[in-house]
């Protein structure tokens, strides 16, 4: 297991360097000059030149990429021009609020679209089959931020079920200690029911339009791939057998049809990272993506850095912990590693 | 050529909803074509005593928050953002499907560093990569159509380089060098005009995802600016009305925004079925 460990980190260290290069490249490519960009509108030739020092940008780009790796190693993602605080920081503290996001999110559509994957694959062409087809093509073509607007109008306007789409609590009701920084853990953890209640229904509706958007790939590829396998010999054996169909579609057929499903994790993941930003934006919900939009609009361009680079590491993170996945699904994958 | 036609005959009588794709399709064109010409009002033009007008028989989509007509803005939109989505698919298009094919045919140092290449950019989450890159490059809409291609560049390079390796030794390959055809002419005349049909079908499933990404970055303000119309853009304008009750001003361009990408979505899976019968699903 150990072996396997090593060399799945192995194959992740070229992605994790090509990230690295994409994002030192992106700030090089500023348009115009990047030392009079972070100096600001009103500054002389001569503080441009001194933020050109002091930015290290007077070196050659192999020396100021060395600069950079040093820096990121240090934890330094520089500071935001527009608070002056340092972005590490900021990053660190806004991230259990879009983790805690895109779990539940994560969650939702798996708890729905893998049920409704086999079940269409199962019951090939009655209703639950359409019903899946209509889900899958309908997801991918919901721009999640329509979505989201779509959902807070009717259960925020029209019903008023559901609380104002501001932030990750309501404004009458103060955070719970921070332990894990998720709030729905934090809440159970000290046992306070009425800030676990609050939290989860300001979660609801951004989880919910995330979830819509990227259950799509997980029930395609659950159908197809229970298809593909009910389809098989060693299924038909297991029911001419006399095996209950209870045991053939979920000992001997879903196993195995798990595989290619966990392999579009990690496409859900991206649809998942990226639909993040767009949520947070509707839902004013204060985790980094919603940071990163701010920066943004005020030109600031460190934090959108910072934010790209965190997004990326992360991304490369859960895609070695799908490999591992397989791996621990999949017996066979452990013997050829 | 004719058993072509007899096939997707065959094809859209099997699945209607690939002919309504069609018919979607061709409405969204004539709408980027004329729209400008046969809008009911200036969609630029604002109109203070007509403002926040929920839809009526005067305005079909209702007005927004400056008076101007949605139903004229959302028509005039449709070709900015068809533009941008045709631009960077086929940006993409000539980007990966080169290098792709290149890379499958010729194997070796080309390979690896195609592959690496399109390895690196899918390292990211893509919404998020092109977000860095019109952040880095400047907020302009020439800069949403580079982003859009370089997020959609890996697809097209994994298709063509498969296709390509595969087509490597066939017989009309083969017959091609043999006749004394160069490297490069073998390649541009004969393996990717082989490939092209594939290839199509690839640019019309990216066209959805193409549209959803430009959208979704001029909904964070990105590359689009106002009083541009633009459905991205018009939705996040109307995102500050939704908790007012004024649900018009997001509801029809978003509903738009959600037609093109399903139309483009069928007509991909349609050309697929059309085109590549083994894919049929």
């Amino acid at each position: 297991m150990l072996k396997l460990l090593l060399s799945r980190l192995a194959t992740a260290v070229p992605s994790v360097v090509g990230v690295l290069i994409v994002t030192f490249m992106l700030t090089r490519l500023l348009p115009g000059d990047p030392a009079a960009y972070f100096a600001g509108l009103a500054a002389s030739p001569q503080a441009i030149a001194e933020v050109r020092t002091k930015l290290g940008l007077d070196k050659s780009l192999p020396e100021q990429f060395v600069a950079y790796i040093v820096d990121l190693a240090h934890g330094n993602l520089g500071n935001s021009l527009s608070t002056g605080q340092p972005v590490a920081a900021e990053i660190v503290n806004r991230l259990p609020a879009s983790a805690e996001l895109t779990l539940v999110a994560l969650f939702v559509a798996v708890a729905i679209a893998i049920p409704l994957g086999v079940l269409a694959a199962v019951k090939q062409g009655t209703w639950i089959d359409h019903l899946c087809r209509v889900v899958t093509t309908a997801g991918v073509s919901l721009p999640v931020f329509f979505t989201g607007l779509l959902l807070a109008y009717v259960f925020y306007y029209l019903l008023q079920i559901a609380p104002a789409p501001t932030g990750r609590l309501d404004v009458f009701i103060s955070a719970p200690p921070d332990i894990t920084g998720f709030y729905l853990v934090d809440s159970l953890l000290t046992g306070n029911a009425e800030t676990f209640w609050s939290a989860l229904k300001q979660l609801a509706l951004p989880a919910i339009s995330m979830a819509i958007f990227s259950l799509a790939p997980l029930a395609r590829m659950t159908r197809g791939s229970m298809l593909a396998v009910l389809g098989s010999d060693f299924v038909r054996t297991a029911r001419a057998s006399g095996l209950s169909s209870r045991t053939v579609i979920f000992t001997y057929a879903f196993r195995n049809a798990v595989l290619p499903v966990i392999t579009t994790l990690g496409m859900v993941f991206s649809f998942l990272l990226g639909a993040n930003v767009l949520v947070e934006t509707v839902f004013a919900w204060p985790g980094i993506g919603l940071y990163a939009v701010n920066a943004l609009i005020t030109s600031d361009y460190a934090p959108v850095q910072g934010f790209v680079l965190t997004m990326a590491v992360l991304y490369v993170v859960l895609n070695l912990i799908i490999d591992l996945l397989y791996g621990l699904v999949d017996p066979r994958v452990r013997l050829d590693a | 050529m004719i058993a072509m036609v007899r096939h997707a005959r065959y094809v859209l009588s099997e699945n209607p909803v690939t002919g309504l794709s069609f018919a979607l399709f061709a409405l969204f064109l004539f709408a980027a074509i004329f729209g400008p010409a046969i809008a009911p009002y200036n969609p630029l033009q604002s109109d203070a005593a007509n403002a926040l007008q929920a839809p009526s028989a005067a305005h079909w989509f209702g007005t927004d928050q400056l008076g101007r007509d949605i139903f004229s803005r959302v028509l005039v939109a449709t070709r900015l953002d068809l533009t941008i989505a045709f631009s960077s698919v086929i940006l993409a298009f000539m980007l990966g499907a080169l290098s792709g094919v290149a890379a499958g045919y010729f194997g070796g140092w080309t390979d690896r560093i195609v592959g690496r290449l399109a390895d690196t950019i899918m390292a990211f989450p893509l919404f998020v990569l092109a977000m860095g890159i019109v952040a880095a490059l400047g907020n302009k809409v020439i800069n949403i159509v580079l982003a859009t291609a370089i997020i959609n560049f890996p697809l097209y390079v994994r298709v063509a380089r498969a296709e390509a390796n595969v087509r490597r030794d066939a017989g009309f390959v083969e017959a091609a060098r043999l006749s004394g055809n160069g490297e490069a002419r073998v390649l541009l005349g004969h393996v990717l005009p082989n490939i092209m049909p594939i290839m199509m079908v690839q640019m019309s499933l990216t066209m959805g995802y193409a549209i959803l990404n430009a959208a979704g970055l001029s909904f964070i303000g990105l590359g689009v600016k106002p009083p541009d119309a633009e459905w991205g853009i018009m939705v996040a304008e109307g995102a500050n009305f939704i908790q007012s009750g004024e649900w018009w001003i997001a509801l029809f361009p978003g509903a738009t925004l959600m037609l093109a990408v399903f139309c483009f979505n069928l007509l991909g899976d349609g050309l697929r079925d059309i085109i590549d019968p083994r894919q049929r699903t």
